[in-house]
């Protein structure tokens, strides 16, 4: 399979501060790519080196085969972005922020009325086409951009943060688009908070802390090999804390809530009910969440 | 220093910028032409022939037909400065305008090449509207006059360039009260605009020649409206372009530091 992106030791400095710290990824074509990461991990910085619009500090970094730094013009023509912050056009209403836009493509005209009308359509947009942008809701506002980011026909797509702010239903519309583009053959370049949004897009994924990459791989397979199955929560207090330690038991402590990973959650549940007096226990599933606090920690960023 | 002034990589793309805020600005088009309208015809009777009934003729020249360049010049300098300080400002940091269209194939070197071509479009068309004000009120000498209209788009490239250099490294919007108040004020009074520059000290008529861009602009106004020429104009000229072309590279070189650096 062809590769859209390939990076090796991409590094981006500001000043003394190392944003992206010499990281190695490549994305195929056809795949959803995931980003995920805390806040000032270095996704954003990544994305934006991809997109031609923040120059690399140093490594190599090549988009459909061209380098960054020698093909911005084609490289951009060949990509469809939706940003993190709405940057529509408060100026004009939805259609003629759709029509100014295409202008930026060197679309024809005739061309481009025919495409807004599809993708007014697909983005369920059509009885706001003459809207101003201010009164747009918020899932609108990023339909908006999603429907503006499709206007050259991209086979690939960035998503910084795509459904940031949006209400579950706003949310699972936009989850629905990107999967239908999927299907059509469209490369999906995403970063997310959610993790939710990340198991239900992403084919591969990697997770990002202080600029490097930690871990790489398929959701469900990070989830098995960095947690396993399951996770068994017990309320924490001395004495089974002492319990624990006494069988060996590896544990992590949330709260005034312990956290045990396990691949047999009832044989753990049976083994450690007969020796330790557990209480308020329950066993769930392990999901990425997990994987993302294990690596990442608990600590808040700002 | 020397970064400051890299050669900026501008192509006609740069026209689809222009091309945006010119759909913008017919929106409006009622109020962004009225006003130009207004404002002269104001200016001409509180200065021109209100207090111009009490000044006497400068050089043997009415007082009215002796301001109508200069104000023609300072709407020049006003309608590129506000636009590529206060209109520029709000695009870039308010409406992130300038951020949708480099995610294009549009690279920032176009958008703020297209800005400042759009600031200096301002200035032509509100000079253009001034100038028919002056010559309905007969102020000026025709067809020589009519040169002001090409000019002003020239003039207004220099303004425009000089805003977004400021646009470029203030650090909010009320920061851009400074340059006004400090630059845009003293120009507006000292250029040779309301009285000549000869009735100031000869070191201040030497300083306002080569650090005021209007008084250059004024000079070639008033020699347009008046018929009037000297062998200084190529001079003046030859400063506006000089001056504009390197503003005009070191805003482009301020801009990147400021938003893809």
């Amino acid at each position: 399979m062809p590769t859209v992106v390939s990076a090796e030791n991409l590094m981006k400095k500001y000043g003394d501060i190392v944003a992206v710290d010499g990281i190695n990824f490549s994305v195929e074509q056809g795949e959803c790519f995931g980003f995920l990461g805390p806040n000032g991990a270095g996704k954003t910085t990544t994305i934006k080196m991809i997109q031609c619009v923040s120059p690399k500090t140093s490594g190599k970094l090549e988009v459909l085969g061209m380098d960054v730094d020698l093909y911005p013009k084609e490289i951009k023509r060949n990509l469809g972005v939706v940003p993190q912050e709405n940057n529509l056009d408060p100026d004009f209403t939805v259609y003629e922020n759709l029509m100014v836009y295409s202008r930026y493509f060197s679309i024809p005209k005739n061309e481009a009325k025919e495409r807004i009308e599809k993708l007014l359509k697909f983005m369920q947009l059509e009885e706001k086409r003459d809207a101003i942008i201010e009164r747009l809701s918020g899932g609108m506002k990023r339909r908006l951009i999603l429907a503006r980011a499709l206007l050259n026909e991209p086979k690939r797509l960035i998503l910084d943060e795509p459904t940031v702010g949006l209400d579950p239903q706003a949310r699972h519309l936009i989850w629905d688009r990107i999967r239908s583009l999927k299907k059509e053959g469209v490369t999906t370049i995403l970063t997310t908070h959610y993790m939710e949004e990340a198991s239900q897009l992403c084919d591969r994924l990697v997770i990002m802390d202080y600029g490097k990459i930690l871990v790489e791989g398929r959701p469900e397979d990070l989830v098995r090999e960095q947690i396993g199955t399951s996770i068994l929560e017990t309320k924490a207090n001395p004495e089974v804390l002492s319990c624990l330690q006494k069988m060996k038991q590896e544990f992590e402590i949330v709260g005034d809530t312990i956290h045990i990973f396990t691949d047999s959650p009832s044989d753990l549940m049976f083994n450690l009910m007969g020796q330790c007096r557990l209480s308020q226990t329950t066993v769930r599933p392990a999901t990425l969440e997990d994987v993302f606090l294990k690596l990442t920690g608990r600590a808040l960023r700002e | 220093m020397a970064s400051y002034l890299k050669f900026p990589k501008v192509s006609n793309w740069a026209w689809k910028v222009w091309m945006r805020d010119w759909k913008v600005f017919m929106k409006t088009y009622k109020v962004n032409f009225i006003l130009p309208f207004l404002e002269p015809i104001l200016y001409l009777l509180a200065l021109g022939f209100g207090l111009g009934g009490f000044v006497g003729p400068i050089d043997g020249i009415p007082y009215a037909v002796f301001l109508a360049p200069g104000l023609i010049s300072i709407s020049i300098m006003n309608s590129a400065f506000f636009e590529c300080t206060y209109g520029s400002y709000v695009r870039m940091y308010y409406q992130k305008t300038f951020d949708a269209i480099i995610a294009t194939p549009l690279n920032l070197d176009e958008v703020i090449a297209g800005e400042i071509f759009w600031g200096a479009t301002r200035s032509l068309i509100n000079a253009s509207f001034m100038l028919i004000v002056v010559i309905a009120f007969g102020l000026v000498s025709l067809p020589m006059a009519l040169i002001i209209i090409p000019f002003s788009f020239i003039a207004g490239l220099l303004f425009s360039a000089l805003a977004m250099c400021f646009t470029a490294i203030s650090p909010n919007i009320n920061a851009l009260n400074y340059p006004i108040f400090l630059l845009i004020t003293p120009m507006f009074l000292f250029s040779g605009t309301f009285f000549p520059i000869s009735a100031l000290p000869q070191p201040i008529q030497y300083a306002s020649f080569a650090t005021l861009p209007l008084v250059h602009v004024v000079e070639i106004s008033r020699a347009l409206t008046l018929s009037r020429w000297s062998g200084f104009l190529p001079l003046n000229l030859i400063w506006i372009i000089i001056v504009s072309f390197l503003l005009f590279v070191i805003s482009i070189n301020l801009m990147k530091r400021r938003l893809i650096a």
